[in-house]
């Protein structure tokens, strides 16, 4: 296609808009990055607006010796996992009878579940269950409420459908059973729809915070999004900073960089991990739009 | 040949068929593995779904901890009329309505405009690494993202700096009532706008080139093409996202308004669930916190049905 000159303009445009749209993105990102990489006297005076200034790697050191953290970032690295093995096996245990056109009842219990996305009882009556239960300040209580999703329920059972049928009624005659064709047929063509499923779930157990905040009053149990709400928002940071020789205002500068380095640190592994799935991100989203 | 292989095929459907539409009893039979995959998730369910819905009672209850939740003494409609009778009803319907307002009108058509632009950049590299970049915010915490928030906005930080660059005065934005609306909502579109402009780039795909070179022909410009072809392609979707976000508006989330939140910014951030948690959560009024939780799902599910009769009236495209 050949381009006219206002269809040029609009093009140079265009790109200069989504040019500046990324950098607002970014510079944040790069700046924390720059600010966690520097000396936090250049920070507080303003001196650091791109690179380090004064490149030092004090913070990260003083962040490795924190045991708080250190604790925070392996409960969650199990509450993620563990969490994550539930959601995924209890997804596809649901979207995958879900998905069969000769499962009677499957309009009923697929009504049943929906329904949970449009109205809940509420906050007080869950957590004066999971009280009675004996669930508060347990491991369970950080994987067992949020077991499954049903919207990624809704997002797998179409992808489920998109399989041809015909495969699997050849296989209902050859005899295999429904476990055999959902575990040699189905899942293996399934595996795009699954690798969106782990990045969205394990994120959702990465970063949040709200049923450890509910749930928890065992500092011991707690989550690193928990400790970096001490360390990044309520400012407790008294205990960061294990040597005492240093004056208040040395101490207030090395929490700054502190700041900064914990950001850093407690996002790298989301941020690392997105990129190698975004090609499914499409499929994946798309998928569910369906059905909304 | 070609004949003879589909009806071959046919017949083969035909066989299997009737047993398809064999009642339950059969298929009970036939799939009991099935409905046996399906059991502890339809469980889960039961349990932390619907018996929270039935437990919910306990708002027409006066909750004692030694009677439980079915022995406590019935009070009606007692502790709905205390919360809209309290100082606190309005201001928190207002917060909660003015952020989810407040919230659609700038992140819901951002993501569209985005996703039109994207549409148009023809470098496939540029693109691809434009959408990397936009996306990442989706991925961080909502706790980093107020972190940072809190390093850019205090009063010797990023933003600050930058205003006394330039000759100003330096703004208390996290303490200052009037500003916490504003950041919440321009942070909460840096954090999603990449995210949210997925679902239409996917509707863009289904744009009809040959529409687009009929238009070329025609001497339409790349400004009209987008406002006569690509627009009119999406507009389903953008139409469907805006009833189900308009939905939403009074179920403003708890996460990041209460890690915004400060004593004197209150004013202006006490939103509904974070005012179930103090009172439910924090002060143990079990009964009163309940009462509004369910008040605020009532409102939620009313308007999502309102909205769902909206869609079926313009879209003829509904959720159930």
């Amino acid at each position: 296609m050949k381009d006219s000159k206002s269809d040029k303009v609009v093009d140079i445009i265009n790109y200069f808009l989504l040019v500046i749209v990324a950098l607002l993105v970014i510079y944040p990102l790069l700046f924390v990055l720059s600010a966690s990489l520097s000396d936090p006297r250049s920070v507080i005076n303003g001196e650091v607006w791109l690179w380090p200034k004064g490149f030092t790697l004090d913070a990260y050191a003083k962040l490795f010796q924190n045991q708080d953290l250190i604790r925070g970032f392996v409960n969650t690295f199990k509450y993620t996992s563990v969490g994550t093995i539930i959601n995924i096996v209890l997804t596809i245990m649901a979207a995958y009878p879900l998905s069969r056109r000769d499962f009677v009842g499957r309009n009923v219990l697929m009504a049943i579940l929906v329904f949970t996305m449009f109205f809940s009882g509420g906050l007080i009556p869950l957590y004066l269950l999971i009280r009675d239960l004996g669930m508060l300040d347990t491991f369970w209580v950080m994987v067992i409420p949020n077991a499954v999703s049903i919207f990624n329920i809704i997002i797998m059972r179409t992808f489920f459908q998109s399989i041809p049928w015909e495969l699997q009624e050849a296989s209902i005659i050859d005899g295999c059973s429904n476990i055999q064709i959902l575990t040699k047929i189905i899942l293996p063509l399934s595996m795009p729809v699954i690798a969106v499923m782990v990045l969205f779930y394990s994120v959702g157990h990465w970063n949040s915070y709200f049923n450890a905040l509910i749930y928890l009053t065992d500092r011991d149990k707690f989550p690193l999004q928990l400790i970096l709400r001490e360390i990044l928002i309520q400012s407790q940071t008294d205990e960061m900073i294990q040597s005492t020789t240093e004056s208040i205002v040395e101490q207030q500068m090395m929490v700054e960089g502190l700041k900064y380095a914990v950001l850093i640190v407690s996002s790298l592994p989301m941020l690392i991990l997105y990129p190698f799935l975004q090609r499914y991100f499409v499929t994946g989203l798309m998928i569910g739009s369906i059905k909304g | 040949m070609a004949n003879i292989n589909i009806s071959s095929k046919k017949t083969g459907v035909t066989k299997v068929k009737p047993e398809r539409f064999k009642p339950l009893k059969k298929s009970l039979k036939r799939n009991f593995d099935l409905y046996l995959l399906i059991a502890p998730v339809l469980i889960y369910f039961l349990v932390f779904h619907y018996f929270p819905m039935y437990g919910v009672q306990i708002a027409f209850k006066n909750f004692n901890a030694s009677l439980g939740i079915w022995g406590s003494p019935w009070v009606g409609f007692d502790h709905f009329e205390r919360f809209f009778n309290s100082f606190f009803f309005w201001r928190l319907i207002l917060n909660t309505l003015g952020i989810g307002l407040y919230t659609l009108a700038l992140a819901f058509p951002i993501p569209i405009i985005i996703a039109l632009m994207l549409n148009e950049a023809r470098n496939a590299k540029f693109k691809k690494f434009v959408q990397t970049v936009i996306y990442a915010p989706h991925f961080l915490s909502t706790v980093v993202v107020v972190g940072m928030l809190l390093l850019f906005l205090k009063p010797d930080g990023l933003l600050n700096q930058l205003i006394i660059l330039f000759g100003g005065e330096p703004i208390y934005f996290i303490t200052e009532p009037s500003w916490f609306k504003t950041i919440y909502v321009f942070s909460e579109v840096w954090q999603t706008m990449g995210w949210s402009s997925i679902i239409y780039l996917a509707a863009l795909t289904a744009v009809d080139k040959q529409l687009h070179e009929a238009a070329v022909i025609d001497g339409a410009n790349r400004l009209q093409r987008i406002w006569h072809i690509n627009i009119p392609t999406i507009m389903p979707t953008i139409v469907i996202l805006f009833i189900l976000n308009a939905g939403t508006v009074m179920s403003v989330g708890f996460e990041k308004v209460f890690l915004m939140q400060n004593s004197l910014n209150m004013s202006a951030s006490d939103v509904i669930s974070t005012y179930v948690y103090r009172s439910g959560i924090l002060e143990a009024q079990y009964s009163f916190s309940a009462a509004i939780g369910l008040f605020n799902s009532v409102i939620n599910f009313i308007l999502l049905v309102m909205v769902n009769y909206f869609a079926k009236k313009a879209n003829q495209t509904s959720l159930w």
